[in-house]
Formats: C-alpha cells, sequence, structure tokens
C-alpha cells in the first residue's frame, strides 16, 4: 500500500450542449475503405451518427464492425451451437465460459487464437496469445490454473531433390521454434502449468501457422464477475502496462499509414508481451475482487479500449464518457484515436463506486499496476470520446457493438473434392513397405513423434495440481481445488489450506481431465464428419482419465469465408460441431472465430479445435497410456471401424484427401466412450488410450514406449479392401486400447466390443498379423519416436 | 515451528511452498512474507520460493536480492535461522551474497522441465538433517538459469568446507552445472540454495514425495521431531 495515498479525483460527467459535435473533420470514405468498411457499412455508420464519422469514431468504428470483433460471417452459424447443459455456468458472450465442478467450484476456460501475430513474429505472436487468454480468464474472477494450446505447421520434414530442407520446410521449423519458446516463456514466468496440447504439421498451414491458446480458471461461484458497467456515475479505472502504439494494426485491420501518419508504417504491429506486469495484473485483480470492491472488470485485446470499454457499456445498457488525456502513456505523441486502439498488453478496464476508488487506487499500487481514473458511467447510452477539454468522438453505443451487419455466406462444396484444393503431400513411405517399416516411419514422422521436446520447455506442475502430466496420459488430469484449497484463489493467496484434510487417506480426490484435438486433415476430407471426429476423439481422451464432459471450447479457424468452398467447410463444420457436443454431452461454453486464414499457397486446412473439461470423480482413478503391469490382457475396445483412406500412413505415401469420411455409427461409438470412462471411474483398467493418427499398431507402440514394457498381440483382419494394413493402421473415431485383468475387460465386454489382442510383457512388441509379424524392441521403437528432437538444437 | 515464505512480484512457486511446508510442520504452520515488509513475524525458518522475481530483469533473482524483506532474511541468516531458496529464491540468496557461486543459462538456452534424481552428499545441513549421504531424491528441476557456476578457486573451498548439499545424480547432466552441483550451503551450513523444486515432490499423486526431507529438516534440528 502506498505510505501516504493522495486521494483519487473522480471524474465527473460532461455537460454538453445537445447539438455539440465532435471536432475535426471526417476523414471520409476512401479511408473507410482503407480500414475494411464496405461503403454499404459506411453509409449505415453515417446513419447511425446523423454524420460522417470523424477520426476517432471512424478508427472505433472500422474496428467494432471488423470480422474479429462482430463475428459478422460466422454469428448466424454459431446460434446453431448446442449451450444448455446441467453444468454450464455461463455461456458465450462473457470473457469466457464456466462450469460447475462440484462443491461450489467453478471452472472457467475458453480457447482462442493468436494465429496472424505468430506468424509474423513467432514468440510474441504466440506468448501474447497465452497472455490474452489468461486475462479473458481472470477478468471473471477466476484464477488461472492451467494452459494448453494447439499449434499447427508447415511440414517440417519436407525435402527438396537433393534431400535438404525445402525453404519451406527452415520456415516451419523456425515458427516451432519461436512459438515453442513464446508459449514457455509467457506460462513460464506467470505461473500457471501448462498442461497439454496438440501439434500438426501439415503443408496448408506453411505460410499461415496457428496458435491456439486454451487456458482454465478456478473461482468460487460466488466471485463470478461480469462484465456489464453499471451505476451511472461510477468511475472507469484503467489499470496494468501504460498504452503506447504498440499492436495498432495488429489483430485489427486498422493500418495506421493509411491514416497518413508517416512513421505508422514503422511501429510494429505484432503486440509485445510482459507476462512480469501480468502476473502482477492476476494477484491484483483477484485482490480487488475478493475485496469486493469492483462493479465489473473486463481485459483489454484486441481493439483495446474501443472494445472493452464499448463492450462493458452495451452489457449494462449504459453510456461512457471517456478521456483520452488521462490514459497512462508509454509515449508521448499518440492521437486520440491511437490511444482508443492500442492493443498494449497487460491492461484491464473496470468500473468503481466513487467511494471505493481510492481504496482500488491503493489496491492497484500494491501490486505496481497504478490504476487511473479515465471516465464515467452516464446515462446517455452514448459513448463519448474526450482529449482533455475536447469532444473528439461521439457515437450511440448500440451502433458500435450491435448494429454492425451480420452476413450470409454462400456455400457451395468444391466441385473437384478436397484434392483440388489441396495437393497431395509429399510421399515418404514406400506403398509396398513392410508393416515394421512403416509403424517405424509413422512413429518418427512429425505428426505422431513424442511430443516431449516441445512440453519439456513448458512448467506442467505449478501450483500442485497437475495429477498426469503431458505425455502421461490421454488427457492432463488437474485435482480440482486442489490442496490450496480456497486459499488458491484469493489474490496474494492469502487464507486457509486444505492440508489437513490429506489426513484421510481414503477420501476421493476430486478434479477435471482436459483435452484439446483438432485434425485438420480429416476436416478437410469431410468438414461434417471430420468436425464431428474431433469431438469424439476429445471425449474419447477424456474416458481414458475418467472425465465426462461439462462444456466444450472451439476456436474455428477457417479460410476466407466469402469463397464459397470455405464457406461450405465452415457450414458443414459447425453443423458437425453441434452433433458433436449433442453426441458426447458437452455444450458449448465459448469459443472464438478466426477467418482468412489464407496464406500465398492457399487456404489453410479448415481447423475446428475443440477443448473439452470433464469432471474426474477421483483423480487417483485416472489412468495413464503406458502398459503398467506384466500378464495384464491387451485389448481394442469400442465401435471402431478402421479405413485407410483418411490415414497418417495415406499421408506418408503422399496420396490424395479422399473426398468424404465414412458414415459411423455414433450412438454405438458413445457407448464405447462411456464405458472406458466407467470403467476407469472404477479403477478396473491398468491403462487406456485412444486411438488416433497412426491407427491400432502406433496406440500399440506408443502404449509399450510410455509403459517401458512390451507385449505380444494378434491382430486379425479388419474390412475392406486391404485387411492386414487396415487393421494395423487405419483410423476411425471410437477405439480404444486398453489393458487390465482378463475379468475386467470380460466386465467390459458386456456393454461394448472387446477385441483381446495379447498380453503385456517383455521389452518387445511383438503383432502377429495374418503371416506377417511384427517385432521390434522398445528401444527401437522409443529411438524412432524420439525424432522430433532435431528441431529444437 | 512457523515458517515463512517470501512473496515478490513475479513469484510463482509461493503456494506450493506453503503446501510442502505445512504438510511437513503442520496445517496453518506457513505464511506468506511480502516483499517490502521487514517484519519476518517470528517465523522460524524461511523459504524463499521460485518464480521469476521481479521478471528477472536485470538478472535473476538480482532486484529480489535488494528488497527490504531480504535485508531481514540476511540478518535472520546471520543469526543462524534456516533458510531454504528453491530456483529462484537460490538465485537471489547467491546475489545476496548468502551463498557461494553464481547461476548461468542452461546450455540449451532453453528453459527445460524434467524430473531429475538428485544425491543428497552431506545431511549436517539445516535443510538435509532428517536425510542421509547418499539418499536419492526424485525432484523436479525446471529453469532456464539453473546452471550453477563457481570459478575454481571457489569450488575448491565449497569442496573443502563440504558446502555441495546435492548433485544431480544421473549421468547426463541436465543443466551443464559445475562439478554436477544441485545446490549448495553457506559456511554456517544454515542457508541451502538448490535448483531443482522439492516443493513440487511433497505428494506421490502428483509425482513424488522425496522433497518432503527437506521440509521436515529444520524440525529436527529444532528438536521438534
Amino acid at each position: 500500500m502506498s505510505p501516504d495515498p493522495v486521494p483519487a479525483v473522480v471524474p465527473a460527467p460532461r455537460d454538453l450542449a445537445a447539438d455539440a459535435t465532435p471536432i475535426g473533420d471526417a476523414p471520409g470514405i476512401e479511408q473507410a475503405r482503407a480500414l475494411g468498411l464496405t461503403d454499404a457499412e459506411y453509409a449505415l455508420v453515417t446513419e447511425k451518427l446523423g454524420r460522417e464519422p470523424v477520426q476517432v469514431e471512424l478508427a472505433m468504428f472500422s474496428l467494432m464492425w471488423s470480422e474479429h470483433c462482430a463475428y459478422k460471417h460466422s454469428k448466424k452459424l454459431l446460434v446453431t451451437l448446442p449451450t444448455e447443459g446441467p453444468a454450464m455456468v455461463l455461456g458465450p458472450g462473457e470473457n469466457a465460459g464456466a462450469v460447475d465442478v462440484g462443491d461450489g467450484w467453478t471452472v472457467a476456460f475458453k480457447v482462442e487464437s493468436h494465429n496472424h501475430p505468430s506468424a509474423v513474429e513467432p514468440f510474441q505472436g504466440a506468448a501474447t496469445g497465452v497472455g490474452g487468454i489468461l486475462r479473458d480468464i481472470f477478468a471473471l474472477g477466476a484464477r488461472p490454473i492451467a494452459v494448453l494450446d494447439a499449434l499447427r505447421f508447415g511440414d517440417v520434414d519436407a525435402t527438396d531433390e537433393n534431400g535438404d530442407p525445402t525453404p519451406g520446410a527452415v520456415r516451419s521449423r523456425f515458427l516451432l521454434d519461436g512459438a515453442v519458446r513464446g508459449i514457455g516463456h509467457y506460462g513460464n514466468s506467470i505461473g500457471v502449468p501448462n498442461i497439454g496440447g496438440d501439434v500438426y504439421f501439415e503443408d496448408p498451414y506453411e505460410t499461415n501457422c496457428l496458435v491456439n491458446a486454451m487456458a482454465l480458471g478456478l473461482l468460487r461461484r460466488e466471485r463470478l464477475t461480469l462484465s456489464a458497467a453499471t451505476g451511472v456515475g461510477n468511475v472507469v479505472v484503467l489499470f496494468g502496462a501504460s498504452t503506447g502504439a504498440d499492436g495498432i494494426g495488429g489483430a485489427s485491420v486498422l493500418a495506421s499509414a493509411e491514416l497518413g501518419d508517416d512513421d505508422a508504417d514503422k511501429r510494429p504491429t505484432v503486440q509485445v508481451g510482459d507476462p512480469f506486469e501480468e502476473s502482477k495484473l492476476v494477484e491484483c485483480t483477484l485482490e480487488l475482487l475478493e475485496r469486493e470492491l469492483l462493479v465489473s472488470v473486463q481485459d483489454l485485446g484486441a481493439a483495446g479500449l474501443t472494445s472493452s470499454a464499448s463492450e462493458m457499456a452495451s452489457k449494462g445498457e449504459v453510456g461512457l464518457d471517456l478521456d483520452v488525456a488521462l490514459v497512462p502513456r508509454r509515449q508521448s505523441g499518440l492521437e486520440p484515436f491511437e490511444v482508443m486502439v492500442s492493443e498494449s498488453q497487460e491492461r484491464m478496464l473496470c468500473i468503481v463506486t466513487p467511494e471505493r476508488l481510492d481504496e482500488v487506487i491503493a489496491i492497484t499500487d500494491k501490486w505496481d499496476v497504478h490504476g487511473t481514473a479515465i471516465g464515467v458511467v452516464t446515462d446517455t447510452r452514448r459513448f463519448r470520446v474526450f482529449d482533455g477539454d475536447d469532444l473528439v468522438g461521439d457515437m450511440p453505443v448500440p451502433a458500435l457493438v450491435d448494429d454492425c451487419p451480420l452476413y450470409d455466406i454462400f456455400p457451395e462444396k468444391p466441385a473437384g473434392g478436397p484434392a483440388s484444393i489441396y495437393p497431395a503431400p509429399q510421399a515418404r513411405l514406400a506403398r509396398d513397405a513392410s508393416s515394421t517399416d512403416a509403424l517405424l516411419a509413422l512413429l518418427s514422422s512429425a505428426n505422431i513423434a513424442d511430443r516431449r521436446p516441445l512440453f519439456e520447455q513448458y512448467d506442467p506442475v505449478v501450483q500442485s495440481r497437475t495429477v498426469k502430466r503431458p505425455g502421461e496420459a490421454a488427457a492432463a488430469v488437474l485435482q480440482v481445488p486442489g490442496p490450496a484449497g480456497r486459499r488458491a484463489v484469493v489474490g496474494g493467496l492469502a487464507g486457509p489450506t486444505d492440508v489437513a484434510a490429506e489426513s484421510d487417506p481414503d477420501r476421493a480426490i476430486p478434479g477435471v481431465g482436459v483435452s484439446i484435438d483438432g485434425s485438420g486433415r480429416r476436416v478437410a476430407a469431410d468438414p461434417y464428419a471430420g468436425t464431428l471426429w474431433n469431438v469424439l476423439e476429445c471425449a474419447s481422451n477424456l474416458a481414458c482419465v475418467g472425465a465426462e464432459p461439462l462444456g466444450l471450447t472451439n476456436n474455428l479457424n477457417f479460410g476466407n469465408p466469402e469463397k464459397p468452398h470455405i464457406a461450405w467447410q465452415l457450414t458443414e463444420s459447425v453443423r458437425g460441431l453441434g452433433d458433436g457436443c449433442r453426441a458426447v454431452g458437452a455444450p458449448v461454453v465459448g469459443g472464438n472465430v478466426s477467418l482468412y486464414n489464407e496464406g500465398t499457397t492457399g487456404p489453410i486446412f479448415p481447423t475446428p479445435v475443440v477443448g473439452i473439461v470433464g469432471k474426474v470423480p477421483d483423480v487417483r482413478r485416472a489412468v495413464g497410456t503406458g502398459f503398467v503391469r506384466d500378464g495384464d490382457v491387451v485389448a481394442r475396445v469400442g465401435a471402431f471401424v478402421p479405413q485407410l483412406g483418411l490415414s497418417e500412413i495415406a499421408r506418408l505415401e503422399g496420396r490424395d484427401l479422399p473426398d468424404g469420411l465414412p458414415d459411423w455409427n455414433v450412438d454405438r461409438i458413445v457407448e464405447g466412450i462411456v464405458a472406458v470412462r466407467e470403467a476407469v471411474r472404477a479403477g478396473s483398467l491398468s491403462s487406456a488410450t485412444d486411438i488416433a493418427e497412426g491407427g491400432l499398431l502406433v496406440a500399440l507402440a506408443e502404449a509399450a514406449i510410455a509403459g517401458g514394457r512390451g507385449a505380444r498381440v494378434t491382430v486379425e483382419p479388419a474390412d475392406g479392401d486391404d485387411p492386414e494394413r487396415t487393421a494395423l493402421f487405419g483410423e476411425a473415431p471410437g477405439g480404444f486400447v486398453v489393458t487390465g485383468s482378463r475379468d475386467a475387460l470380460a466386465a467390459l465386454a458386456e456393454s461394448v466390443p472387446v477385441a483381446i489382442l495379447g498380453e503385456v510383457g517383455g521389452d518387445r512388441l511383438t503383432v502377429d498379423a495374418a503371416g506377417e509379424t511384427i517385432d521390434v524392441s522398445l528401444g527401437d521403437l522409443a529411438d524412432a519416436h524420439g525424432a522430433l528432437a532435431r528441431h529444437f538444437g | 515451528m512457523k515458517v515463512g515464505v517470501l512473496q515478490f512480484p513475479g513469484t510463482c512457486d509461493e503456494v506450493d511452498a506453503l503446501l510442502a511446508a505445512e504438510r511437513a510442520v503442520g496445517a496453518g504452520n506457513a505464511e506468506l512474507l511480502w516483499h517490502r515488509d521487514r517484519d519476518l513475524k517470528g517465523v522460524d525458518a524461511i523459504v524463499v520460493p521460485g518464480g521469476f522475481s521481479y521478471g528477472d530483469y536485470l538478472r535473476a533473482g538480482a532486484i529480489a536480492a535488494l528488497s527490504p524483506a531480504m535485508e531481514s532474511v540476511a540478518a535472520f541468516a546471520r543469526d543462524g535461522g534456516p533458510v531454504l531458496g528453491i530456483c529462484n529464491g537460490f538465485q537471489v540468496l547467491c546475489e545476496a551474497g548468502l551463498l557461494p557461486g553464481t547461476m548461468l543459462m542452461n546450455p540449451s538456452r532453453r528453459f527445460n522441465f524434467r524430473q531429475v534424481e538428485l544425491e543428497v552428499v552431506v545431511a549436517d545441513t539445516a535443510w538435509t538433517r532428517a536425510a542421509r549421504p547418499g539418499q536419492r531424491l526424485s525432484i523436479p528441476a525446471k529453469h532456464q538459469t539453473g546452471r550453477w557456476y563457481a570459478p575454481d578457486a571457489l569450488l575448491q573451498e565449497v569442496r573443502a568446507n563440504d558446502q555441495v548439499v546435492f548433485t544431480y545424480a544421473q549421468d547426463d547432466r541436465p543443466n551443464g552445472s559445475t562439478a554436477n552441483v544441485a545446490g549448495v550451503t553457506n559456511a554456517g551450513r544454515n542457508v541451502v540454495g538448490l535448483m531443482p523444486h522439492p516443493e513440487h515432490a511433497t505428494d506421490p499423486l502428483t509425482g513424488s514425495a522425496d522433497g518432503l526431507v527437506l521440509f521436515r529438516s529444520p524440525l529436527e534440528a529444532a528438536g521438534v521431531a
């Protein structure tokens, strides 16, 4: 606390003549176009204002009416997603969603993308992506307790005719390295564990990589804080970092150069993150909320003050008077519009009653994130921007926030199928390769190889909740609330822990399982079925640790929706997402849409990334991926109908994407997911993993490597054109490899298809498959699986 | 016995250190000490926890070493009070001159997390009294600037005085530290610092309970255990 606090000045609402208009000239329609507004949208803005917008207003409208803020091409689709469920506490529309995990504890979570900044500057792009999603979490009053990430890069193994890495592969390695360092830098420094994620390497991401970050937060339900600005006369307080020109023209459509600023093109458009500032911001925000000093709070993200203040005003159905002259700057010479749109990181905006203002400022001083009163809540429902005494912007809040036109998109399936959009990948496996060679090639391929070289750059254990670390189980497992108990969610960490309860060894330890999944390849082949598959895969991963879905967050990464084939991908994908959510019982708590992901080589694979949080009644029962006991029976479980058309082995063979995926019996698949989950919860399985890229043989090999134990199994041919290969390498949703006692698997077989394959034991994986025997030592399997390390020198 | 855990802006592992201390000395017997306060609230032992105090700006631990609370910790240490520095806390204690050596960046120049095997070298310090020499502890290490370094003369002195408390037990030298040192003590043997995180090894459910032995050691010193 400051030893000698000076009372803060409470800003007063300005008394203006009814016909007062902002000073300055209207930049006009040419600049509006340059900022991304269409002529019709500009005309609508002019109509709403009753005059042409001046510079501040044009900058603010162009942002609030951008795709990023207004979801104008996706909102009509998103409303079709299910958002109701028994655990739902907070659905879409706030900073993040939240679900009830029992005993008054709530988990807030959300995934968000930071794709374009990461493609330009991967370290800061990825770092600020983590910083941004964490602010969304603690803006709700939740302590951030975990980060996961979904990363997509170009092919890091592509070679030219001399066997050297292609320029694209070199670029992709650079982006991978920078993004991983950036994620680690931010999350490690702020003390939030990174507990999982996924990464794929595919050509269509080469010039437009994807960096999606998901965060979870923990709070007592009564602490849930919304962002609506209320209470006429209440004060708007900005705290955290000072405001600079960074990020102008970053996530937004605003390009400063086109507003005529000579120096603007030299400014970085990628924001620079400071996790130290954010770590103080977390504690400060949580302490302010714990002391019940705030009416509401909101983070500053894309579009900075413009977006956060106008959304707070809109939700509270009030007006705001803000004075940009009061905003603390880190550089001189900023224009009012620049202050309003700056995306400087690590800032929060809150609404405070005048009586509490001094206390709030004192707490922000304690944490060195000095708060400043910059405005006041009014009853005008207008967003008025002042620069000292000058009125520089005056807009109806509903016009800014709600009146952006929504657009229909015009889907059309591409006549030539997906192969007409996405060229076949480079072939690196002979089509007549032996199954042993195919297995080793798969294990060492970038999409399957061990992720340890990535996740060992992240801290998975800080905060003492992590029961299953990355790589140990199909999904991450956290004990929640964990032994820090109520203390854990309080700013500054005052309050009691739950250590005393640990003296009871028989008590159940509740928690959550979390996974994030989203292969784009399968969605490119079939947007509906591929997206459904992603949801089923995520739920399958959760089942392996005994987690039942409570809610789902999604990040829809797509190309330009104004193109008919992208519109088709998006429309079909959202339909698959909705059906997937309903099938596994995971309502959507919120998410993000990232469109226009097209590089110089065409659109990315359509990539709907889904993250599910599930309830684990007793984390002590969660099992890992690896074999644990010699003599355990190995079984394939679930309604699993593998096919080779869309498989990792087909990719290695350089085959085209298939046009469409088979129909699956989704009800039967979900029955399998439920059966595995219940078996894990009952404590009857030794290990469980889902069958994913590479099919059954890769799943067996990974379980052997993880457990440090071999197995001897027999695999019967599957149905289809190439029965042996389909059984070994075919892919589909709904399949698991589990181990346990013969009795446990017999019990499981009563509710779901179970194929007994063999037994755990020895130090080799030996597979008899219709006349061919695959027999590889654990050491050789692990060597192949360790291939990714070469990209992190 | 009461344990105080220092909290700087940017400290990350303070709640984990609190839990570890409470598990060793009993619930409610550990509390946070704020970096601006010189008052150590009468605690009997002090943990300087991990994290990124002051954002690791200037040098890891350099700014924290100059904080008001550290002035009191230095006096507490001079009087023989038990002080444990973990990771960033080890860096702080080195910067404050309470422990020998300094920390360099890992050879990979990357943050690295891994479960390491530690060997207890000496058991006559305030924080290893409950262990035995040669005991192996499975404990996570996580840092980018954790390569303990001492020039030859200092290393000889440290060795001559039996001030190496922990070494990395495996062959592959996780961070390239001088003589594979993972932790050291001062001449008075009441101040100990180490790079790996014993507070993250106090519950088998989250990986290991091997680190508890450090937090129990001050109890033995006090004759409580």
